[in-house]
């Protein structure tokens, strides 16, 4: 009796949650079906929902007319390179205030984080002035800089919380046994370290690949990636809801992947472990 | 248990990202400061001198500011009402026993993973189009007349594209605090006959309280530097300026970059205010 009345209940809050999870991912889901449709059948009155000619044509009509490979390489060079980057440059430093805290660590990390509140449109100018100067306004080079800079305090902290839950004692053991600080780090704290990283890694990439503020101010034609490259479908001519939902879907479809990946790292990554 | 020699080798290893920070941060701050107190039009005549806090007084004095302070404040708090109040009806749903809770999950965090211009276009085009959008054909078919969205009720379509974007990053905070509740004690409230909407506001809401608080103070500093949901939608137009997009129009668009620069420093203080009490949670919870 008590089992049966759990089920009813269970197969209530199952309808209930499929449809509030169906109705927030309506959206994505529609773009994607778009992309598949002509563009009359796009905008068909009533909207067709599964049951139109599936096609591929606007596929390749947006990789024609608006190279769009060059805008993913663009995004795949900038996002990859500024969270390799970034990685290199905290893995150091958040090893050391794990494994060899002092007085000011959590101040360094505090500080750390600070900077990441900072809003950018207060620096827009210095840092498109500072471009203009150097000659990387529009550069590859110059945004993945950019966004290692403005991701490197989330990847600090999150590379810190995975490191400190590295027991402490296998250090000891290392060193007791004669390990340098070279040979500890390389073989005693990195392959327990991967993990750790490789969550970092991912959740950066996905950060970066979806910064719309300094990638829609810094670039022009040459460095655009995808953020740009869908903001330039904001004043359209003619009929384009089935391009525009091609271009989307290939600029977001790669994230969407990665992002079932990254669920728990993300509550990580974004409060600082505030949240646990 | 640290010699001296690891000490030195970690502050060693710390450096480069300690520098390059420093550098990120200072650099532009200083310059942001500075520029703020001259009168500066690159395109028209360069760099006129310092003009003192000029700058500072005709930017609040501006016909568009007091607007621009309002808009921000109702799309900031607009989105935390949403995203918090169905963030929590949310997170207790998923919490509850059912089928294919993994994938309702993926479902309704997805919106996070979607670049911000293309959700803003994909909303502003295939929703929210007086014509040929989704919504225009709802309400055609209970014979309303369409919404000319983004013109007539365009803050409120903005708030609703930004929520959307955001209450998976709500949700997913409020799940993972529903998740460590003690269950003995709601069992306990239960049995002793307590309704829900006791039991939710005497147990679950205190216990959720920090990460509410969390989500709100994170979500406000993202908020207050939302760009490309204004860029590709509005412009800017149909009184949806935010102090983000006001400054960036001072500077970059009407290249008045002493004017602007005196902006950013008004948005560097507020974003700090709120950054400070998102630290002092932040800190309390390093000593544990």
């Amino acid at each position: 009796m008590a089992r049966a009345v759990t089920t009813q209940r269970k197969a209530l809050n199952t309808a209930i949650a499929w449809a509030i999870g169906l109705l927030i991912f309506f959206p994505i889901l529609w773009t994607i079906l778009t992309s598949f449709k002509t563009e009359a059948q796009a905008i068909a009155d009533p909207p067709v929902f599964l049951f139109f000619d599936w096609t591929l044509e606007n596929y390749a009509v947006v990789q024609e007319r608006s190279n769009y490979m060059r805008f993913l390489w663009n995004s795949v060079f900038i996002a990859g390179g500024s969270t390799i980057l970034g990685i290199i440059i905290a893995v150091p430093a958040a090893w050391s205030m794990a494994f060899v805290p002092s007085k000011r660590t959590k101040d360094i990390l505090l500080w750390m984080l600070s900077t990441k509140m900072l809003p950018a449109v207060g620096v827009l100018y210095p840092i498109y002035l500072i471009f203009i100067k150097l000659g990387i306004l529009d550069s590859r080079l110059g945004l993945t800089v950019v966004l290692m800079l403005i991701n490197l305090p989330i990847i600090v902290w999150m590379l810190y919380t995975y490191f400190k839950e590295i027991p402490g004692e296998i250090l000891e053991a290392a060193r007791m046994d004669g390990a340098s600080l070279r040979n500890e780090i390389l073989y005693v704290l990195t392959p327990m370290a991967i993990p750790g990283i490789a969550s970092t890694l991912l959740l950066n990439f996905i950060l970066a690949w979806n910064e719309a503020f300094w990638t829609l101010n810094l670039t022009a034609a040459q460095a655009a990636p995808l953020t740009a490259f869908i903001a330039s479908y904001s004043s359209p001519e003619g009929l384009f809801f089935a391009k525009l939902s091609a271009a989307s879907t290939m600029a977001i479809a790669p994230i969407l992947i990665l992002g079932w990946f990254s669920q728990k790292q993300l509550v990580r990554g974004l409060t600082f472990g505030a949240v646990k | 248990m640290a010699t001296q020699h690891s000490r030195s080798a970690a502050r060693l290893m710390m450096a480069p990202a300690v520098i390059l920070l420093l550098g990120w941060m200072l650099v532009p701050l200083i310059m942001t400061l500075w520029f703020s107190f001259r009168k500066y039009l690159p395109l028209r005549g360069g760099d006129q001198g310092w003009v003192g806090l000029e700058n500072y007084a005709r930017f609040i004095s501006s016909s568009s500011f007091w607007p621009a302070v309002q808009t921000t404040l109702i799309i900031v708090g607009g989105v935390l009402i949403i995203t918090v109040a169905f963030g929590i009806v949310l997170a207790l749903l998923l919490d509850q026993p059912m089928w294919g809770q993994g994938v309702v999950r993926i479902l309704v965090i997805a919106p996070f993973f979607v670049m911000p211009t293309v959700s803003a276009l994909v909303w502003k085009n295939m929703f929210m189009d007086p014509v040929n959008g989704i919504l225009a054909h709802l309400w055609k078919f209970f014979g309303a007349e369409p919404v000319q969205w983004l013109s007539q009720e365009s803050l409120q379509s903005i708030v609703m594209i930004v929520s959307w974007q955001w209450l998976p990053f709500a949700t997913l905070i409020l799940l993972t605090a529903v998740q460590s509740l003690d269950s003995e004690q709601l069992e306990a409230a239960e049995m002793d006959g307590a309704p829900f909407l006791k039991r939710f506001w005497f147990i679950i809401l205190p216990h959720l309280s920090r990460a509410i608080t969390i989500v709100i103070l994170i979500q406000t500093i993202f908020l207050l530097s939302i760009f490309a949901e204004i860029f590709v939608t509005t412009g800017g137009a149909f009184g949806t300026r935010t102090l983000t997009y006001l400054i960036f129009q001072r500077v970059l668009e009407s290249q008045n970059v002493g004017l602007g620069s005196a902006g950013g420093v008004y948005a560097i203080i507020l974003a700090n205010i709120v950054a400070l009490f998102l630290m002092r949670i932040v800190g309390k919870n390093l000593d544990t």
